[in-house]
């Protein structure tokens, strides 16, 4: 350790304790200034083996205002020991020009002037972290309403979402929406973390009213893997250490739950779908270049080019090391075919007997980005794989009421944070499967042809 | 130690994926190469995304003037053996031009946004690829893989577009640009974790050497030619490595004796301090200094 780390350990252990100060937290504290005392990090990343896919997790995290979502997140960063000294100090030290009493752990997730200023999350912030069973994206995501984009934007590429729930207030308007839209985007992981239990006297009752709450809630959308688990983000109970207060929960803790979600086998069984992101002369071949974004591919595999239609077989996987045999789901690779096809950049190769059908009229599902309504008249481009299309709007069919997960139907505009079904006109085809069942080649998003905004998130249907 | 890497390949993939999106979708990129260890992963990932083909964008250095000559001798190098076209912009001529003004003592660091947009108005560039990692300070946790700039440079960061997917927006009007950040996923440890796995030379001052250093607000601050030590101070040579290189005003060795990528990471395991905390003498003036430089058209 260097001497700067050791002036800054001794700053931080004069400081105010953490946490609001509790006898929990003091002992926590301790640790964490004494390098010398905690869980040698090399041990923490020595790894068992695993594989590509489930080396990462990435996930969401989502909660109303004042449910402790930046505290929740402070508290796993600092129990996995992410959190270095100077990071804990600098947030000592604003904490104190704030007013605080122990140290706010919010301060170390709100990255901008007016965050701080305001104490609140404006945008989508990412933090990281690892633990020996495997590395850890989380996409922190602000809880008001009006950033319902910013949700969506987290969980599009999450493969879990833990959702934040006052163990005092029980299932409010906001956690319905987090719920939901979790599950509209493909999110088939979802943990109900249940917060302040140390407000709730840490009684079984309390989760168990929320818990209730929210399965009933949530039992139409068939959440395969909807869990819960008691938390005090504060206290750091159930969080990665169990804590004494919560003896009734059985379970595993929330880090516990998160190491040991499966990533999604849903890419790797689809049939191959390759977006083709740019074509390359090499020694004489015409090679594609792309990522698998969805089943795999190998040397020799009956293949069906689109737009064309025309079909062909794979003749080599090209890496940077060299000549594969084979790739899944997920790698970047280059792809030559058996013969010459007109192939540019937004086509897409996929399995010849179970290709997607082209389509230039779209069912979709769209969450509403912007603050201009998306309008018949409005001018869209639609950017689904590599392939980017003209787009307009042919009719909104219904918006979604999702506090009552019922549609409404009539408007015939959507507004900000709207979710709404809607039939799109396209000036090409796309290639598109059910974002149900695919995840890469079922989403598109809409860029306004003016402004290039980024205006909607769009799950075909 | 026995690390699992295979983490590796999942960020390497999403970064070549990125690589190939901007030169799919921008007319005219360039990628920022400092020398430094990040962009040189840029350059290892830009291989592994274009070969056996040219990449399809320049390499662009903003040059402080102040940089460690061991940097800047391997910056010349690296391009050479590549053989790609480098540029390089300095902040000297923008101080002659008069377009960067500062006063006596100033470092030059942040005026290099001046400069680097200068030069992507100068060649037209309309995406700027940058090796900043989220991990790195918590403006940059909010920052977009593309992130657009409006016709003054500017980060708006209450104003971003959203990022959906691997579904990336990186439409501009005349004037604008974006700048693009394939390797935002990744943390310290990865970049040294993958520079050990590939195998990548880095310039010699990431490695230990002694060099005579000063303590100043609990940084070690390097004593050269243009940063001497001030009156009072006790003048020490220490064993010492850089974890970030940048402009030699604002950038500070740590104590170490790692004379091996594996000995970094083993010391990166370890280190109780971040990266740009233990060196970095710009972040240290005010909570919201990145943010602020950021908006203004910084890296």
């Amino acid at each position: 350790m260097d001497s700067n780390a050791v002036a800054l350990a001794v700053a931080f252990k004069n400081d105010p304790l953490f946490f609001g100060g509790e006898p929990h937290a003091a002992k926590k504290q301790g640790t964490m200034g004494s390098p010398a005392e905690a869980t040698p990090v090399s041990a923490r990343l020595d790894h068992e083996g695993g594989n590509a896919t489930s080396s990462v997790l990435r996930f969401i995290t989502c909660g109303s205002v004042d449910d402790g979502k930046s505290t929740l997140i402070g508290r796993l960063l600092h129990d996995t020991q992410q959190i270095l000294e100077d990071q804990l100090c600098a947030v000592a030290q604003a904490s104190r020009k704030r007013g605080f009493d122990g140290a706010d752990l919010s301060l170390l997730t709100d990255g901008l002037e007016a965050e701080r200023e305001q104490g609140i999350t404006i945008d989508v912030a990412y933090r990281y972290f690892a633990t020996p069973r495997r590395k850890f994206i989380i996409a922190d995501t602000p809880g008001h309403e009006q950033y319902t984009r910013n949700m969506a934007t987290g969980a599009s590429t999450a493969g879990a979402a833990v959702i934040l729930a006052d163990a005092t207030k029980g299932l409010l308007p906001q956690g319905k929406r987090h719920l939901y839209i979790a599950h509209l985007l493909g999110i088939r992981d979802i943990v109900v973390a249940v917060n302040k239990m140390d407000l709730a006297g840490f009684e079984e009752r309390a989760f168990e009213a929320v818990r209730a709450a929210f399965a009933a809630f949530a039992a139409p959308m068939r959440i395969p893997g909807l869990q819960f688990v008691p938390v005090s983000a504060l206290g750091g109970d159930m969080v990665v250490e169990r804590g004494a207060r919560l003896p009734w929960y059985r379970g595993p803790t929330l880090l516990e739950l998160l190491e040991g979600i499966e990533p999604a086998k849903a890419a790797a069984v689809r049939p191959l779908r390759f977006a083709v992101q740019l074509v390359q002369r090499a020694g004489g071949e015409r090679r594609y270049l792309g990522r698998i974004a969805s089943g795999a591919a190998h040397a020799g595999q009956e293949v069906i080019a689109l737009a064309s239609g025309r079909p062909s077989r794979i003749k080599a996987i090209h890496a940077h090391a060299g000549a594969r045999e084979f790739a899944r789901a997920g790698e970047s690779v280059a792809l030559t075919l058996a013969d010459e096809l007109d192939i540019s950049r937004g086509d897409l190769i996929a399995a010849a007997a179970d290709a997607p059908r082209a389509s230039r009229e779209l069912q979709a599902t769209l969450v509403w980005l912007a603050d201009a309504p998306l309008e018949a008249r409005g001018r869209y481009l639609l950017k689904h794989t590599t392939r980017t299309v003209r787009a307009k709007l042919a009719a909104v069919n219904y918006v979604m009421d999702v506090e009552a997960l019922e549609p409404r139907i009539g408007p015939q505009a959507l507004a900000m944070n709207d979710i709404g079904h809607v039939s799109l006109e396209l000036a090409q085809p796309v290639f598109a499967d059910p974002y149900t069942e695919d995840r890469a080649t079922g989403a598109f998003i809409l860029i306004d042809a003016h402004s290039h905004h980024t205006v909607a998130a769009g799950m075909v249907r | 130690m026995n690390f699992d890497r295979s983490h590796l390949d999942w960020l390497e993939s999403e970064a070549i994926f990125i690589l190939r999106e901007v030169a799919g979708e921008c007319a005219r990129p360039a990628l920022l190469f400092s020398g430094g260890k990040d962009s040189l992963v840029l350059l290892r990932l830009a291989e592994k995304a274009f070969r056996p083909g040219r990449f399809p964008f320049p390499l662009l250095h903003i040059d402080t003037g102040h940089n460690f000559p061991e940097v800047i001798e391997f910056r010349d190098r690296r391009a050479a053996e590549l053989g790609e076209a480098l540029h390089v912009r300095s902040v000297e001529d923008s101080m002659r031009r008069g377009t960067v003004r500062l006063r006596e003592g100033e470092s030059r660091n942040a005026a290099q946004s001046v400069t680097l947009l200068e030069a992507i108005e100068e060649f037209g560039f309309d995406a700027a690829i940058g090796g900043a990692r989220r991990d790195e300070e918590k403006a940059r946790a909010k920052e977009r893989v593309f992130s657009f700039r409006d016709g003054f440079g500017q980060w708006d960061p209450r104003n971003q577009r959203p990022e959906l997917w691997d579904l990336y927006n990186p439409r501009v009007g005349a004037g604008e640009h974006v700048r693009v950040f394939p390797i935002s996923n990744w943390t310290e440890l990865d970049v040294w974790q993958y520079i050990g796995r590939e195998s990548l030379e880095v310039p010699s001052i990431y490695y230990a050497h002694r060099r005579p250093v000063v303590r100043r607000n609990g940084l070690l601050a390097p004593v050269t030619a243009l940063t001497p030590a001030r009156a009072g101070e006790q003048v020490e040579e220490l064993s010492v490595r850089f974890r970030t290189v940048g402009d030699v005003s604002c950038t500070c060795p740590v104590a170490s004796v790692a004379g091996t990528v594996e000995e970094i990471i083993e010391e990166t395991v370890a280190t109780r301090v971040t990266e740009r905390g233990a060196t970095r003498m710009d972040d240290q003036t005010s909570e919201a200094s990145m943010e602020r430089r950021k908006r203004e058209g910084y890296f």
